[in-house]
């Protein structure tokens, strides 16, 4: 067993090694840099048997990932935030192209204003695109990730790309106890990227990509893309079962924490789950009947383990670290597609916070819980709820009052 | 291909793109493209940015013997990079044969060549990218309809400068752009002259790294012509000297066609219904003058 310390950046870079990545292009954005970096540091050293390109922009390095991928090597690249969305063009794209290849996002939220701490707005605008996603909690998480996310794209029922998701600065610059696989065992789980079909040989001419004329076949091949989502489903369930017989970690498409006897469960994905998780302890003490159900396979959407979860609680708090504006939160609204009409449904109650990388205080999870079991008392969801404290109005109201005073002795 | 291409004698008898593709008819893009094939054959891949050649390619058919990919209208070159380094990884893993190994084709317009795409073509040329740039250039975003594209000429009518004067800008230098880059070669070519183009190609293929064929695309729909007069048009274009051919290699450029005497522009201008309105209701000396001096102004500066 090899155990060293990583940063979440440092395990998606072990990932995309152990994985044997041929190709990696590559464009430097905070907190994404050190991944890059740290591969080309390998990839220099003869550590890694790789070939990093530094692109000019993200919608170029996706484009260079995907022309790769369908040509037929093992790609992995990786983006953050604004860098993800310069790219977005590409990120529709190419998940039509069926040329799997993996991209780490690591999220930071979007402008305006322009910042550099996380929130979940910036891999949510890839939701709809084609590409799977998985959200990681922790470092561990994120290079075990990494390695699922090629086996389950390169699928042959699936044939697409996938997002890992890991939160930046929580999770890319927080060092954890990592367990690095076994190369041998990486190797038995994740066989050597297979074309099947979709390269570019002399001998074997193709085209792709190509135009349609109609929406028949437009509308057969979005279909297409959908359905081999769906499969990815079945498909993910198989290679979280194979990497916890080879690895003895358990990966689940949607995690359930001491969720079994809940009444109130909360609702996450991302390292904040963690907190979450201290929270059901701390309450567990105090006698409540609480727990955590945390997607980490969010496209495809794992309805079906969520209703097996969800149904028959009396509340669930959908804490959404993203904003949706005029509308609210992203999981809560996606959430309640797979409940409604459900017998057993329970109440949700929504919480929209954590944006450009606020803390969510164990204070305010109590709170969170206090109201969503008041609600379920009452039988009526509360109006959805923005998490903003009044000493932080207070402080960005006296920062005002301080610039204003600036400005006024100098003019 | 043969060595040494000297006259119309020595061009592929043999045509190698598919006919019946959805090109307009008499499209000058279209010439240069079925010429250039026939000499860069079917182990080729060609990348392309969106424009009107991207329906060459559709579901399920294709004229291309060998590779295509449709990318964007940004980032064309940025596919070329992938393919190209994907197929450089395999020969060096040796996970395919040598003789699996196919050339990377840019297929751009002008909209893409010389605006939208320019970030992604200029970082292809810094990283000394093998691979072949094609643009055909009909001085306009044609396929939506001719507005003014960075290609598009002086006092020109557009969709989007459909005023008296047209447009006001003047066509930027694509072939400057390329040569201040120092590519391996870069050069302008027409298919209304098979021999300069096919000499140019030639070259072009003994040549690694970067290599630009800028080809002016007489276009009947974008710039109100007859199909059948295209050919006329693209010597026109040559003999007026507003489309000087050229090359850059070796860090010199060379004009492989000087236009002696140069005819009048106005004669290019007047059979195309983009300058109608130089010459009609009233004609516009001014302008006329205008183009007319900077076309001598470039040839003063060629001697």
């Amino acid at each position: 067993m090899n155990r060293v310390l990583l940063t979440g950046n440092g395990a998606a870079a072990w990932g995309a090694r152990l994985a044997e990545a041929d190709y990696i292009p590559s464009f430097p954005i905070t907190p994404q840099t050190e991944i890059i970096e740290t591969l080309e540091r390998w990839c220099t050293d003869g550590e890694m048997d790789g070939t990093v390109v530094t692109l000019e922009s993200e919608h170029s390095m996706i484009t260079a990932a995907a022309a790769a991928a369908a040509t037929g090597v093992r790609v992995f690249t990786a983006t953050s935030s604004q860098g993800l969305m310069y790219g977005m063009e590409m990120i529709y794209t190419v998940a039509g192209w069926r040329a799997p290849f993996v991209l780490v996002n690591v999220s930071r939220a979007l402008a305006t204003p322009v910042t550099l701490e996380p929130d979940h707005t910036d891999v949510l605008g890839a939701r709809d695109s084609g590409f799977l996603q998985i959200h990681c909690a922790t470092c561990q998480e994120v290079l075990d990730s990494v390695l699922i996310a090629y086996r389950l794209g390169e699928d042959a029922r699936v044939r697409l790309p996938a997002i890992v998701n890991e939160d930046g600065f929580y999770l890319s610059f927080t060092r954890e106890p990592v367990e690095l696989p076994d190369p041998d065992a990486v190797r038995r789980f994740l066989p050597p990227f297979r074309s099947r079909g979709i390269e570019f040989r002399a001998s074997r001419p193709i085209s792709q990509a190509v135009a349609v004329l109609g929406s028949a076949p437009y509308s057969y091949f979005r279909y297409e893309a959908h359905l081999a989502a769906l499969a990815a489903l079945p498909a993910y369930d198989e290679a979280a079962a194979a990497f916890a017989s080879e690895f003895g970690r358990r990966w689940p498409a949607v995690e359930a924490y001491r969720a079994e006897d809940a009444e109130i469960v909360y609702f996450m994905i991302g390292s904040f789950a963690t907190k979450a998780k201290d929270a059901v302890d701390r309450l567990r003490e105090a006698g409540r009947k609480i727990g955590l159900v945390r997607p980490r396979l969010l496209r495809p959407y794992p309805e079906g383990a969520l209703r097996q979860h969800l149904l028959g609680k009396r509340a669930v708090i959908v804490i959404d670290q993203n904003l949706s504006m005029g509308k609210g939160g992203v999981l809560y609204a996606e959430l309640a597609s797979a409940l409604y009409g459900r017998p057993g449904a329970p109440l949700l109650v929504s919480f929209v916070g954590a944006l450009g990388g606020r803390d969510i205080t164990a204070e305010e999870f109590y709170e969170m819980a206090k109201v969503a079991r008041q609600a379920a008392d009452a039988g009526v969801a509360p109006e959805p709820r923005l998490l903003y404290t009044a000493g932080e109005l207070r402080e960005l109201r006296t920062l005002q009052a301080i610039a204003g005073a600036e400005r006024r002795t100098i003019t | 291909m043969t060595a040494m291409i000297r006259s119309m004698k020595d061009l592929p008898s043999m045509h190698l793109l598919g006919a019946g593709t959805a090109m307009c008819a008499g499209c000058g893009g279209l010439e240069a493209i079925h010429q250039i094939y026939d000499l860069i054959g079917g182990k080729t891949v060609f990348v392309n940015a969106a424009g009107c050649m991207t329906l060459l390619s559709t579901y399920p058919f294709t004229p291309f013997r060998g590779g295509w990919i449709y990318t964007s209208m940004a980032s064309a070159p940025a596919g070329a990079q992938g393919v190209r380094d994907a197929l450089d990884i395999l020969l060096r893993k040796q996970r395919i044969a040598r003789d699996e190994d196919m050339t990377a084709v840019v297929l751009a317009g002008d909209g893409a060549s010389f605006g939208m795409g320019l970030s992604a073509t200029s970082a292809a040329i810094e990283r000394g990218l093998d691979f072949l740039y094609l643009c055909y250039d009909n001085e306009g975003y044609g396929n939506t309809g001719q507005q003014t594209s960075g290609a598009t000429p002086h006092a020109a009518c557009t969709s989007t400068d459909s005023g008296e004067r047209g447009y006001r800008g003047w066509k930027k230098d694509l072939f400057a752009i390329w040569a201040a880059h120092r590519p391996a070669y870069a050069a302008t070519v027409i298919g209304a002259d098979p021999v300069d183009l096919a000499k140019k190609i030639e070259r072009a293929l003994s040549l690694k790294g970067p290599r630009l064929i800028h080809a002016l695309a007489p276009c009947p729909t974008g710039w109100d012509f007859e199909p059948q007069d295209a050919i006329e048009i693209g010597r026109l274009a040559i003999r007026s000297g507003m489309f000087p051919l050229k090359e850059y290699v070796g860090g010199a450029v060379v004009h492989t066609r000087v236009p002696h005497p140069r005819v009048p522009v106005e004669d290019y201008l007047r059979r195309q219904g983009r300058f109608a309105h130089l010459f009609a209701p009233r004609r516009n000396d001014r302008l006329l003058a205008e183009i007319q001096a900077q076309v001598d102004a470039y040839w003063r500066g060629v001697a």
